[in-house]
């Protein structure tokens, strides 16, 4: 576990006025793995990819990429790190091609390797075909894509990677999982922030869960999982009083506290075991005379972590970055009011 | 020395960027080119008729003020896509690559140019169709063009650091025309400056706009015989006078320029 740490971050800092988007946080990313940065919108994430990226000076803290000291040697960190935003900072009247040629030669590549770098990427994703349309014509997973070729240009060491999905439907973040995970297989260092628990379980080595400018938890996801719990048991109820029998079944099953939701007599308990536990929870829940309405398994999303480990809901923090909310809800995310 | 080069090199590639982008969106261009043509037409037409200038024609004195004065305008072009580009986080991925710091400034400033010439080109065909003509040598009148590019290059690096500290691109908009407006007119760009009361006198007499206009009416042989020379330092030497701006405000908001682009975050 002595490898070389490629993202070394004490301490680091950042206020926007009144608001602390920053509180001391703390982050190491090995060598050639993958760090996801796990939080709600507002939790500080974008902030700590700008400080990494050079783009904004901590307030306070120090912080080395690829062996450069952020402070003191901002140059040649940006010759080692590729930043790949939430908001796909591609031109959008450049074709996709261009856009990757005036990286390449932004990288100081030279005219004849950024044309070959830049057709290369756009055959590996899988943007050949629209290489030659500008981009305000392509569909927002395939910017994504682009915006991610870009920070791929001069194969830098060190990957920054901010919410690369967020928005994406399904099908599109599955494709760029898989470019992702190709990079991983090439051994890049990446850090990735993320509100999905579930593309943190699947890309990343490691997982800090960032609440407020502060890591409230870190570990392998397996470790994060088990904190957690690692599914979870949805039942729905057709009756109140079915509901508080449900709630007591289940209370026996649960490997963690039960979530609540009187209004849509919805509760989600936390288990261990999968599917053979919640055909145990149904066998019980019929024994006590319960009507379950629905019944199902899933994963646990950020904001079942956020419940497990701060006891209260993932909601939007007031740091002043630009964190759009119309990104699409998690799957099953329960939004009615917690008991 | 090296990194001068480099900022150059790279400031080559962030031009070409916005070449294409005039390409790609020539509805952009039509408007830049369009409104100088509507004001050279609007003066010429409304105000021609009703103003007189001493032994010579209205048009031929209006035609240097609208040229300076959309020369100055042009500059809000610059301000507006820097704020655009910051708006869409372009400058954030700019800003987190190893180029120069100053090549997108340097870029844009350079590929705006392109602006100035092809509007100065379109307001001097649609001057000579209503009876404008350059009465000087040509050799004068090329410095005259050249005066107007350079001057216009200089305010753009202004409009570059306001295009920096704006929260969006229609703030710029709006507020440098608020700026604009004023400065322009009060000069000797439409009018002659001698009628108006002391204190706009005073400050017409010293507007750079002015000796701009003063300089390019001169070199383009369109100052009427009826006018009396000019009596103020600025006028009398109104070449030597806004090349002292033109380096003055390049000393002073290039390095602001470049400062506020080494510190600035994107805004929603």
């Amino acid at each position: 576990m002595t490898t070389e740490a490629m993202v070394e971050a004490t301490g680091l800092v950042k206020r926007y006025g009144k608001v602390t988007a920053l509180d001391g946080l703390d982050l190491v990313v090995p060598k050639g793995t993958v760090l996801g940065l796990l939080g709600p919108n507002g939790a500080g994430k974008t902030t700590a990819v700008s400080i990494l990226s050079t783009l904004l000076e901590p307030d306070a803290g120090s912080a080395r990429v690829a062996g450069c000291d952020l402070l003191t040697e901002p140059a040649r960190v940006r010759k080692n790190i590729g930043l790949s935003g939430q908001y796909a900072a591609v031109d959008e009247h450049l074709t996709g091609y261009e856009n990757l040629d005036m990286i390449g030669r932004l990288y100081r590549l030279g005219g004849a390797r950024s044309k070959a770098r830049a057709k290369e990427l756009l055959q590996v994703f899988d943007l050949e075909e629209a290489g030659q349309r500008p981009v305000k014509t392509y569909s927002g997973g395939m910017r994504r894509r682009l915006d991610l070729a870009c920070a791929l240009v001069a194969r830098p060491p060190v990957l920054l990677l901010d919410e690369p999905t967020t928005g994406l439907d399904p099908r599109s973040r599955q494709g760029l999982w898989e470019v992702i995970q190709y990079l991983v297989e090439q051994g890049r260092t990446l850090l990735l922030t993320t509100q999905y628990m579930e593309e943190a379980d699947r890309l990343a080595d490691d997982i800090v869960v960032i609440d407020r400018g502060r890591a409230i938890a870190r570990g392998e996801p397996d470790q994060l999982k088990a904190q957690v719990g690692g599914e979870r048991v949805e039942i729905s109820t057709a009756t109140d009083a079915g509901l508080g029998r449900a709630r007591e079944v289940m209370e026996r099953i649960a490997v963690g506290g039960l979530q609540v939701y009187e209004r849509t007599r919805t509760l989600v308990a936390p288990i261990t075991g999968g599917a053979a536990v919640l055909t145990e929870a149904l066998k019980a829940l019929q024994e006590a005379q319960v009507t379950v309405t629905d019944a199902g398994l899933r994963r646990p999303t950020l904001n079942d972590v956020f419940l497990t480990l701060t006891g209260r809901a993932a909601e939007p923090g007031e740091e002043e970055e630009e964190e759009r909310e119309e990104q699409a809800p998690e799957d099953g995310e329960p939004e009615e009011e917690r008991e | 020395m090296k990194e001068f080069l480099w900022a150059l090199s790279d400031g080559a590639v962030i031009a070409k960027r916005n070449v294409i982008k005039i390409r790609r969106v020539p509805e952009v261009l039509v408007f830049v080119l369009l409104s100088p043509v509507m004001f050279v037409l609007l003066f010429a037409f409304v105000f021609g008729s009703a103003i007189e200038v001493p032994g010579g024609s209205y048009r031929e004195f209006l035609i240097a003020g609208i040229f300076a004065q959309t020369a100055v305008f042009g500059a809000t072009f610059t301000g507006a896509s820097l704020a655009e580009d910051l708006q869409k986080g372009i400058i954030d991925r700019f800003r987190s690559l190893p180029m120069s710091r100053s090549a997108v400034l340097v870029g844009r400033t350079v590929s705006d140019v392109v602006y100035n010439v092809l509007s100065l080109l379109v307001m001097m065909i649609t001057g000579l169709i209503i009876g404008w003509r350059i009465r000087g040598s040509l050799l004068d009148a090329l410095a005259g063009f050249g005066l107007l590019l350079l001057f216009a290059y200089a305010f753009s690096w202004v409009m570059a650091w306001v295009g920096m500290i704006v929260p969006s691109p229609e703030v710029l908009n709006s507020a440098s025309f608020m700026v604009i407006l004023p400065v322009t007119f009060i000069a000797n760009t439409f009018v002659p400056s001698e009628n108006l009361p002391a204190p706009l006198r005073v400050f017409a007499e010293w507007n750079p706009i002015s000796a701009v206009t003063q300089a390019v009416r001169n070199l383009f042989g369109n100052i009427p015989a009826g006018v009396p020379p000019p009596d103020t330092w600025p006028l009398r030497n109104a070449v030597l006078y806004t090349m002292i701006w033109v380096v003055i405000i390049i000393i002073v908001f290039g390095p602001l320029s470049i400062d506020r682009y080494r510190k600035v975050g994107r805004r929603s």
